[in-house]
């Protein structure tokens, strides 16, 4: 694979950068289609289609058909990214996902905008704080959730690389740079943002930044916070968890997605397993959200980098 | 018992078809009486047709079964496996032996195909609806690849009931696929009784028609219309094919034809002779 543009992509959210790292990539793998349900503009598929305009299909607003359709072209050799809204891959057209693609391990990506609380303004229909619960529990599936345009492409390209399911957990675009450099990204890794030595944050997709604004809160106060994306939600990095509770005192996890099974759910799983520390979980506390622009949402509902250093003090 | 050809991809004759189907009728039996029970409505109305498909029209190799050129066949009445399992051990995918492990721990044989496990299986099914759309994916690969080699589903008429299945007629005739042809096994009944009476289907044909299919309706245990049917496709260039086979649900088992309530069905000792013999 060819070098990655940093620059460009230092510049794009997920949503430009899924569509960008399509077009880039599409020459290399003759095999990729580009399938999508009336969202082709949507998913930034434009630039992909004016290169293979044969290899972008629409399905119209036909998720499940979609989905399953992905599967049957994997069996005849195809790598299919089947790509739409968040709430439609994972709840419409779950069923596909399992049954259709992850019990026979096809080799399908599964590209998913509008994750968690993007579409603030589209309301509960358009907002999607249960997937990663559900997507979590499907065996064979390897879910991916990049938190800018730089992580983006890496998980892309990984995606295409990999043999098997992935779910790719994306935003809306427009998601500022939280990798200022390139990065080593491997399915399975996490990434250590910020050293630390008293807490770790474990945060994913959007609360990334939340939770280095909380470290800088911290910071303040004489608390080192340890900053770790969980980039790869499954399968979970066990290694890094077990590191951060051996080697900080308490852990807290931030996420844009239910407190039941999410991410908190998915680490609390590893430390109960082991002899562990204190774990405190932050995300939407099981219930619907109310309409609202993005960033005043995730406040609202506790997820803002005061909110989640004062979730650190009150447990240190 | 006469076996008129075990090799698929010599052409079989009409007779030697319909020597197959009861032979093939006569396992799906065998194989559910030792299992304890089966799909035996759906798994006989279908066999006419899987026996067409696989002794006569699909081009495959039963040594090679993934080979890449071959003709795909999604059987998306997934419960209709039984059919399929037995259609592929005649065809010598595998041994016929295997079937006696159906549904037993870790066998690759269930109530529903797994593609992993089943040597020909084309897709694992289950789910109603899905299948059909996994072919229509299929046909998609082939007309981007410039293949010959073209899509065959078998649905069953309750299928029909499931949404997906008109998003997957919609997407085949918008993307012009006339390398799918789709087979609905019309037995005119579901688990709960008559399909007219659970949720209506008809005017069934008129229906795919509206989503831009060529239609023709065939009795579905006459092979020679069956075969007339699958050689003709397809009926109308640049457009996907659509079989209504009319069906008897339960076809070979006189107590069992029929009757909604047999969907799935076990014999008790009695009942389990006289299927073999009305079969034999």
């Amino acid at each position: 694979m060819g070098a990655i543009d940093m620059e460009l992509y230092r510049k794009l959210g997920t949503r430009d950068a899924l569509g960008a790292t399509l077009a880039e990539i599409g020459g290399e793998y003759p095999e990729l289609v580009v399938l999508a349900a009336d969202c082709l503009a949507s998913v930034r598929g434009k630039a992909f289609a004016a290169k293979f305009p044969e290899r972008a299909i629409n399905f119209g607003i036909a998720e499940a058909d979609m989905m399953m359709a992905a599967a049957g072209m994997a069996t005849c050799g195809k790598i299919p990214v089947a790509c739409t809204f968040g709430f439609l891959a994972s709840l419409r057209a779950g069923e596909m996902i399992r049954s259709g693609i992850c019990y026979p391990k096809l080799n399908v990506k599964i590209a998913a905008t509008s994750s968690g609380l993007a579409m603030g303004d589209g309301g509960t229909t358009h907002h999607i704080i249960e997937d990663i619960a559900v997507l979590r529990s499907f065996a064979n599936l390897t879910i991916l959730a990049p938190c800018d345009g730089v992580a983006t492409t890496k998980a892309v390209r990984a995606a295409i690389e990999f043999p098997g399911p992935v779910y790719l957990r994306l935003g809306r675009g427009g998601e500022p740079n939280v990798y200022k450099d390139d990065f080593d990204f491997e399915i399975g890794k996490a990434v250590t943002l910020r050293e630390g030595s008293d807490v770790t944050i474990i945060a994913v997709g959007a609360v990334i930044l939340r939770a280095l604004e909380a470290a800088d809160i911290l910071a303040k106060k004489g608390v080192s916070a340890r900053v770790i994306d969980m980039i790869t939600l499954k399968p979970i990095d066990r290694d890094i968890i077990l590191k951060a509770a051996r080697e900080t005192k308490l852990i807290v996890t931030a996420e844009d997605h239910n407190i039941l099974g999410g991410l908190g759910g998915a680490v609390a799983e590893v430390l109960s397993e082991e002899p562990s520390v204190p774990l405190r979980r932050v995300g939407i506390k099981d219930t619907f959200c109310s309409i609202g622009p993005t960033d005043e949402l995730m406040d609202k509902y506790g997820l803002s980098g005061k909110a989640i250093a004062k979730e650190v003090l009150d447990y240190t | 018992m006469a076996v008129c050809n075990t090799v698929p991809r010599k052409k079989a004759s009409i007779c030697e078809l319909q020597q197959n189907a009861a032979e093939i009728r006569r396992m799906v039996d065998n194989m559910f009486q030792n299992a304890g029970g089966g799909h035996y409505g759906g798994c006989l109305s279908e066999v006419d047709v899987l026996t067409a498909l696989y002794f006569r029209i699909l081009n495959v190799d039963p040594q090679n079964p993934r080979w890449d050129d071959r003709d795909r066949f999604v059987l998306s009445k997934g419960h209709g496996a039984g059919g399929l399992y037995c259609t592929l051990a005649l065809a010598g995918f595998f041994a016929p032996e295997r079937l006696s492990t159906l549904n037993q721990l870790d066998s690759a044989f269930g109530m529903h195909p797994d593609m992993s496990k089943v040597p020909g299986a084309d897709m694992s099914t289950g789910s109603l609806g899905l299948g059909i759309c996994a072919a229509v994916g299929m046909a998609i690969a082939g007309k981007l690849d410039k293949k010959s080699w073209r899509v065959y589903s078998l649905l069953g008429d309750g299928e029909c009931h499931e949404g997906v299945v008109w998003e997957a007629a919609m997407a085949a005739s918008h993307h012009r696929l006339d390398n799918l042809t789709a087979i609905v096994d019309r037995n005119a009944l579901s688990m709960d009784g008559p399909t007219e009476e659970v949720m209506s289907l008809e005017p069934f044909a008129a229906k795919w028609e509206a989503f831009g299919w060529a239609v023709r309706t065939i009795n579905g245990h006459n092979m020679r219309e069956i075969v007339d049917a699958l050689e003709a496709v397809p009926f109308v260039p640049g457009r996907p094919s659509l079989i209504v086979a009319r069906t008897t649900k339960g076809k070979g088992i006189s107590f069992i034809e029929n009757r909604w309530d047999c969907h799935y069905a076990s014999l008790n000792p009695e009942q389990g002779e006289r299927a073999r013999k009305e079969l034999a």
